[in-house]
């Protein structure tokens, strides 16, 4: 394994990581919900139940976020390398994969070890184990 | 109205934080999940960074029963090591390694007004309501999977 130092960030990663727990911290004191990003916007999709509200109310704070961003941190725009073939694959394995178990990176792979919980300690270790194999095909076997 | 300001500002500290971490960028992620290629490890750094400060708040909230702003406090109940999750945890690693977008940045990404966040939430969009499809018995060898999702 070689480290990819020209990219790596430890400090960003650390505060931008910190902020998404502050998310967290802030959702579940505050209104008594689990920060689950796949949760939020599948609930949403169910326009009639009680926290529909609330959860587009993030959504849009998700999507506006990006304008604070540009200012405060002068981001760059993201590049969608895949082929567009290869994003629809993937935005239906995603959504029907975090529906089916319970939870994604935010609501397992933050909340979830937050919590200690030992479901979400399971379903972490097998998405980055799938998705390990899954770049390792597609970048080293197949591209 | 106060549930919704307050959600409001938890997607913007949410989206800033995965601005500033770098993973709303796609390569970002990659870069962490390619093993074998130049390894970016900082998405564990995210994650570290934010179990940290999620942790005391989660030891908080078991102890105590009301929300801030209102409501009761719910936290996951289920225990079971099932199927649903195992199977599904499988499907979204691999979604997840195609695209390198996972449901939050990929949100975020539509701030950018960017052509492949619009493709990906789209779809992600159709893969949530096809399980839903699903737990509704439409389509029937999911059954068995999916019957104490």
């Amino acid at each position: 394994m070689t480290i990819d130092w020209a990219h790596f960030t430890p400090l960003s990663a650390l505060a931008g990581g910190a902020l998404i727990g502050l998310a967290a911290a802030l959702l579940i004191l505050g209104l008594g919900r689990v920060l689950g990003a796949a949760g939020v916007v599948g609930g949403a999709l169910e326009i009639n139940h009680a926290d529909a509200p609330w959860r587009w109310s993030l959504i849009v704070g998700l999507v506006l976020s990006p304008l604070l961003a540009r200012v405060l941190l002068g981001v760059a725009q993201p590049i969608f390398a895949a082929p567009w073939l290869a994003l629809v694959a993937s935005g239906l394995l995603v959504g029907f994969g975090a529906r089916l178990g319970s939870g994604c990176t935010s609501g397992h792979g933050v909340c979830g070890l937050a919590r200690l919980s030992p479901r979400s300690f399971v379903a972490t270790g097998i998405f980055m184990a799938t998705a390990f194999v899954t770049v390792f095909v597609a970048r080293h076997l197949v591209g | 109205m106060k549930r919704n300001v307050f959600a409001l500002a938890v997607g913007l500290i949410f989206g800033l934080g995965l601005c500033l971490s770098g993973m709303y960028e796609p390569a970002k992620v990659t870069g962490f999940l390619d093993l074998a290629g130049l390894w970016d490890p900082s998405l564990a750094f995210v994650m570290a960074g934010a179990i940290v400060v999620a942790l005391p708040a989660f030891w908080l909230a078991r102890r105590r029963s009301a929300a801030w702003v209102g409501g009761a406090i719910e936290l996951p109940t289920k225990r079971a090591i099932d199927a649903p999750l195992v199977v599904g945890a499988g499907v979204f690693g691999i979604g997840w390694g195609l695209g390198g977008v996972c449901p939050a940045p990929g949100v975020v990404d539509l701030g950018f007004f960017s052509p492949g966040a619009a493709v990906f939430v789209a779809s992600m969009a159709a893969g949530m309501l096809i399980y839903r499809a699903a737990l509704g018995r439409r389509l029937p060898g999911l059954r068995l999977l999916t019957q104490d999702a």
